[in-house]
């Protein structure tokens, strides 16, 4: 279906707004399903059919909550913080190809493009702890970006990598490298793309503060975190924020290292593989999230800066190596 | 307290106000907060074998900020009643309060003449919408406070009562 310009645009931003915002919603569903059976329990289950509609409760509930704006806090920060977040993730997702065609804007430097807008939801935290006016919140979004600032370089490293294995940051082309079987599939690359694809998640899982490294919301120390101060949709924005960048993580490492769209046996159309895909990696998201105890700040920091750092170059160099020595010593060109 | 103290507003829809009270009285978070042993009672119906998430009533928020039903788990002392105190306060509309236990109710066992320590009832601070007597209260009282409080909320009840034999 041929669309023209302007309801093109239309469609996919409407669509994707309603994507992040379900997703949020029924991923926060499947979030206390999957605790629930992890610590055996059930879960929520009397809300609708297997508690299917607590979404819905818990956003009339959400929505209909006073939204109240403490005392001594910066007005307007504290109001453009939540948005702060939500609004780039947002974005990123409009360069992520949902299956070949079904992408909302196909550019060159899609890649780039990502990377750039996660840095500003940093800023989001941050502003978002500065503006409450709380010191647990402060101290929460201080260590928040450190963590995203640590993490962000063995990430970037590792999508260096990419790219010069690639030679592109056109998302739909890097999917497109990877066609035929499982084989193809960047992450079996070379023997050193499995780890590359590690550090990479191990990296999303930091930089969208998930657990064992969600040392910005640690209960025990610092009430809520960043968000402590808010209260109703504040903080339900704060909260699709976070789910619509596990998404974007997890949609990354889909794209970069399993296959995006490619589907192995050559049935079932496109969108449904890369969602597929992506859903089980947020299962395994949530999976580490309700195994694993949180990480201590300088656990968190000797692990980035003395492992996932280190590690990544490594791959960096012997990737460089492996493209330039390589075909020398086969006579290839 | 409850659907008396939210402000009265200009126009009411009674099928949205009922939708209203339905989402409310199925989300109703809990604060991250215990005085004393009724609280180990609490953290028991949050567990396996009670699971207070089947009411989707698990997400123990620890802000007040997020919360809609702060449960009085315990003794207050006069020491913590001003904490007590500002944590409701900080909780914003629409709140409920559970008093959780004999010493939430009315001091419990601490009142005899001449005490001097304990504030007896936690309806002497802040309006209470359910009492849960038990010392400490079974997780299945606490659960059966919390469909209480539902139904106060809706006007309707979700289970039939079950009538002691």
């Amino acid at each position: 279906m041929i669309l023209s310009e302007p309801w093109r645009l239309l469609v996919f931003v409407a669509g994707i707004i309603a994507f992040i915002a379900l997703n949020a919603a029924y991923l926060v569903w499947l979030e206390r399903k999957v605790a629930g059976h992890i610590q055996r329990r059930i879960g929520p289950k009397e809300v609708g059919p297997f508690g299917l509609l607590q979404p819905l409760a818990d956003g009339i509930k959400l929505m209909s909550k006073q939204l109240l704006v403490p005392k001594g806090v910066d007005p307007l920060l504290f109001k453009v913080a939540p948005l702060l977040v939500l609004v780039p993730a947002v974005m990123s997702f409009v360069t992520i190809p949902f299956s070949e065609k079904l992408v909302a804007r196909n550019i060159d430097i899609g890649l780039l493009m990502i990377f750039a807008f996660a840095s500003v939801n940093v800023m989001g935290l941050l502003l978002g702890g500065w503006g409450s006016n709380n010191k647990y919140a402060v101290i929460s979004a201080a260590r928040a970006v450190s963590q995203n600032v640590a993490y962000e370089i063995p990430m970037l490293i590792t999508v260096v990598t990419m790219i010069m294995l690639t030679h592109t940051m056109n998302l739909n082309e890097i999917v497109i490298q990877q066609a035929g079987g499982v084989w193809n599939w960047h992450i079996f690359a070379n023997p050193l793309m499995p780890i590359a694809f590690l550090i990479f998640f191990i990296c999303s899982l930091a930089e969208t503060n998930r657990a064992p490294f969600d040392l910005g919301e640690a209960e025990s120390e610092l009430i809520a975190g960043f968000h402590t101060e808010y209260s109703g949709m504040g903080f339900g924005v704060f909260f699709m924020g976070e789910y619509a960048n596990i998404i974007i993580g997890c949609g990354l490492a889909t794209i970069l290292f399993l296959g995006g769209w490619q589907c192995p046996f050559g049935i079932l159309p496109g969108w449904w593989w890369f969602l597929a895909k992506v859903y089980f990696l947020i299962f395994c998201v949530m999976w580490i999230r309700w195994t694993y105890p949180r990480t201590t700040l300088w656990g968190l920091l000797n692990l980035s800066w003395k492992i996932l750092i280190p590690f990544s170059l490594l791959i960096l160099l012997l990737t460089g190596a492996m493209i330039k020595v390589w075909p020398l010593i086969t006579g290839a060109s | 307290m409850g659907k008396e103290s939210l402000q009265s507003a200009i126009i009411r829809f009674a099928p949205l106000d009922k939708l209203l009270d339905l989402g409310r009285a199925n989300s109703l978070w809990p604060m991250t907060f215990g005085l004393a042993c009724c609280a180990i009672e609490m953290m028991a119906t949050g567990a396996a074998r009670f699971d207070l998430a089947r009411f989707g009533a698990e997400v123990f928020r620890p802000s007040p900020r997020q919360c809609d039903v702060m449960i009085v788990a315990g003794t207050i002392s006069k020491k913590m009643a001003p904490a007590v105190q500002t944590l409701y306060d900080q909780m914003p509309e629409p709140k409920w309060v559970i008093a959780m236990g004999n010493c939430a109710i009315s001091g419990g066992p601490f009142v005899f003449e001449g005490q001097y320590g304990i504030v007896e009832g936690a309806d002497k601070l802040f309006p209470v919408d359910v009492f849960i007597p038990g010392c400490p209260p079974r997780p299945e009282a606490l659960i059966e406070g919390i469909l209480e409080l539902e139904e106060k909320v809706t006007g309707h009840r979700r289970w039939p009562r079950v009538e002691a034999v």
